[in-house]
């Protein structure tokens, strides 16, 4: 697979950002002419990693995220969302339906679901103290 | 936000994204709505909300909870696709009516 088109992004984790981070990702694959749906999937899902990153990885403070995103020669869309914020500690737990750690906030722990279901694949690298990346991967046009 | 009583059912019309940046705002709105003395049901008309990811499960739900505290419901309408497809995977369509 070779990389045709490739940017990196960095914000300060404000909920300004959030809209923005989500909009640049999808106007970045339109270029593979994916259908609108997609495009709705990977806004979706680059919204939910993002907030994940300021509401879990630097709940009390503001710190940066970094966003990657390629675009392969066979049709597929690679993204992933980092933080240097708290970690999580049982990924496989974080990652269960309803599963969350702010439950006085409203949060309902389908963020990580909604992304599994929106995306093609997605895996989770984290250390507690050090930080999370999110990966993803979604088809963009047929091979 | 643009609001209409009946009795005792409010419709409100969220516009734009409901997201995690724009969830407190929205849910402030909402909460002084159905706090006013009679309101026991919200209607959420979702006709120009154009995204909504699961921070909106948790605004929606956490109007939900305390409608059914006091005997009232939650419905919603006009809901585009992306938004309803994030509003099935929530398992939401069981605890609330669409129309
Ligand atoms: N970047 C992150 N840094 C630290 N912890 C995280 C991160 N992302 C997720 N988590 C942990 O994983 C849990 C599940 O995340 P998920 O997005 O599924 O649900 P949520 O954010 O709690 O709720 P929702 O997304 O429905 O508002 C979180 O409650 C949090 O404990
Ligand atoms: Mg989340």
């Amino acid at each position: 697979m070779e990389i045709i088109n490739q940017m990196e992004l960095r914000f300060l984790s404000l909920p300004e950002n959030e809209a923005f981070a989500r909009v640049a990702v999808s106007a970045f694959a339109v270029q593979l002419n994916p259908t609108l749906d997609v495009l709705a999937d990977i806004k979706t899902a680059v919204s939910e990693a993002v907030t994940n990153a300021i509401v879990h990885g630097y709940e009390n403070e503001t710190g940066m995220i970094a966003i990657t995103s390629a675009l392969l020669d066979d049709g597929m869309l690679e993204v992933s969302v980092s933080d240097t914020g708290k970690g999580i500690d049982d990924i496989a737990r974080a990652m269960q339906p309803f599963f969350t750690t702010q439950p006085e906030k409203e949060r309902s722990g389908m963020g990580f679901s909604v992304m599994q279901t929106f995306m093609d694949h997605v895996t989770v690298e984290s250390a507690p103290g050090r930080g999370t990346t999110v990966r993803m991967k979604k088809r963009l046009q047929e091979k | 936000m643009e609001h209409e009583r009946k009795n005792d059912t409010v419709t409100a019309r969220i516009t734009g994204e409901l997201d995690h940046c724009s969830a407190q705002t929205i849910r402030r709105e909402l909460d002084m709505m159905i706090t006013e003395p009679g309101v026991r049901n919200l209607v959420l008309d979702l006709k120009d909300m154009t995204f909504m990811d699961s921070s909106g499960i948790g605004v929606i739900l956490g109007r939900y909870r305390q409608l059914r505290d006091r005997g009232g419901s939650v419905a919603v309408k006009n809901m585009n696709p992306q938004v309803e497809r994030v509003f099935t995977l929530s398992g939401m369509r069981q605890v609330i009516k669409t129309m």
